[in-house]
């Protein structure tokens, strides 16, 4: 299934990724391991949360010896943005099947959604062994930087300040990806809207529920007002 | 702390992420061929791309010198970088490396005014 051309791909396209999670990753393993807890949680967490900024509260919640029924609901609330991406991968999804299926949805992150909905598998290569090739190696960044962090522990002397920046630039290039790909400004300006009003009334937590949230009832108003002669589906 | 609730700590907030993941597999599996989904799921990425760029930068501190400058600077270095040559390699790890230098050597918040 794995056709000689996607795993060079993939790697090309999971590199910014890396830049951004391995640094960030290390940042979290150093983090718990300095609140006193075991190394090796920060290796699981890394293999079967894979959730940034869940695993950063993690930190906190662990500390103060959260009841697990609270654990469950903020960590639900806190996630809750990935609802938002499932429902634009559904068609991209749609052919795979199985376990593939399985780890697909598990590995849908922030940045792994980024450069699924982003970039092409290669030329005659099936698409479903380049989304898993994509999502297996942007894991593996994330798990390499919360082992290598919680192994170093505190006796890390590099100085990698401004690496996270990485991921940044890789939102700037992809959004000028997109405007490649679909020309159209709404989409963007809908955003930015729905980003300035969040930034002004939802605090810093819900920032980015509050604007999905706000961003997707623009672009519904903006489907219904396309859509004036609706035939109503059964 | 002991194993057993650092295991179920971790499997029950394995768990939830799973659960927002997975929920609108579950919710809309058999409508992938909707009209709107298929809207949405073409107007969602450069929306969402644009609100991720958002969400990394608003923690940018405009008040304390350099005034955001390091940010600005890095972020006008991949636009330019990525609309001459389109590689996303390229264009990321020159704005990295110069964002890195910027705030590494506190070069424009040195600068007087």
């Amino acid at each position: 299934m794995t056709s000689p051309a996607i795993l060079p791909a993939a790697l090309r396209a999971s590199l910014p990724v890396a830049f951004g999670y391995v640094p960030l990753g290390m940042a979290f393993g150093l983090l718990l391991v300095d609140s006193g807890q075991p190394g090796w949680l920060a290796t699981l967490m890394g293999l079967i949360v894979f959730a940034g900024s869940a695993q950063f509260l993690a930190v906190g919640l662990l500390a103060a010896g959260t009841g697990l029924v609270e654990v469950f609901v903020t960590t639900l609330l806190l996630n809750s943005r990935h609802l938002f991406y499932g429902f634009s991968m559904l068609g991209r999804f749609s052919e795979v099947r199985g376990w593939r299926r399985l780890y697909l949805i598990f590995g849908l992150t922030d940045e792994t959604y980024s450069l699924l909905t982003s970039t092409r598998p290669p030329e005659g290569a099936s698409r479903s062994g380049y989304y898993l090739a994509l999502t297996a190696l942007n894991q593996g960044w994330w798990v390499l930087g919360c082992t290598a962090g919680a192994l170093l522990g505190s006796a890390v002397t590099l100085d990698t300040r401004g690496m996270d920046f990485a991921l940044t630039a890789l939102f700037v290039v992809l959004a000028i990806e997109q405007w490649r790909a679909v020309r159209e400004v709404y989409p963007f300006v809908a955003a930015v809207g729905a980003g300035a009003v969040a930034l002004a009334f939802a605090g810093d937590r819900n920032f980015l529920l509050a604007a999905l949230a706000l961003t997707l009832l623009a672009l519904f108003a903006r489907y219904a007002a396309e859509k004036k002669t609706w035939t109503p589906s059964t | 702390m002991d194993t057993l609730y650092l295991s179920g700590f971790v499997a029950v907030m394995a768990v939830a992420t799973f659960c927002t993941r997975a929920a609108p597999f579950w919710l809309l599996g058999g409508r992938a061929d909707h009209p709107l989904l298929a809207w949405l799921g073409r107007m969602l990425p450069p929306a969402v791309m644009t609100l991720l760029v958002l969400y990394c930068l608003k923690g940018t501190a405009f008040a304390a010198p350099p005034h955001g400058a390091n940010e600005l600077l890095a972020v006008a270095l991949v636009v330019a970088l990525h609309l001459w040559r389109r590689n996303a390699l390229a264009s990321i790890g020159a704005g990295t490396a110069l964002y890195m230098i910027l705030l590494q050597t506190g070069a424009l918040a040195a600068l007087p005014g």
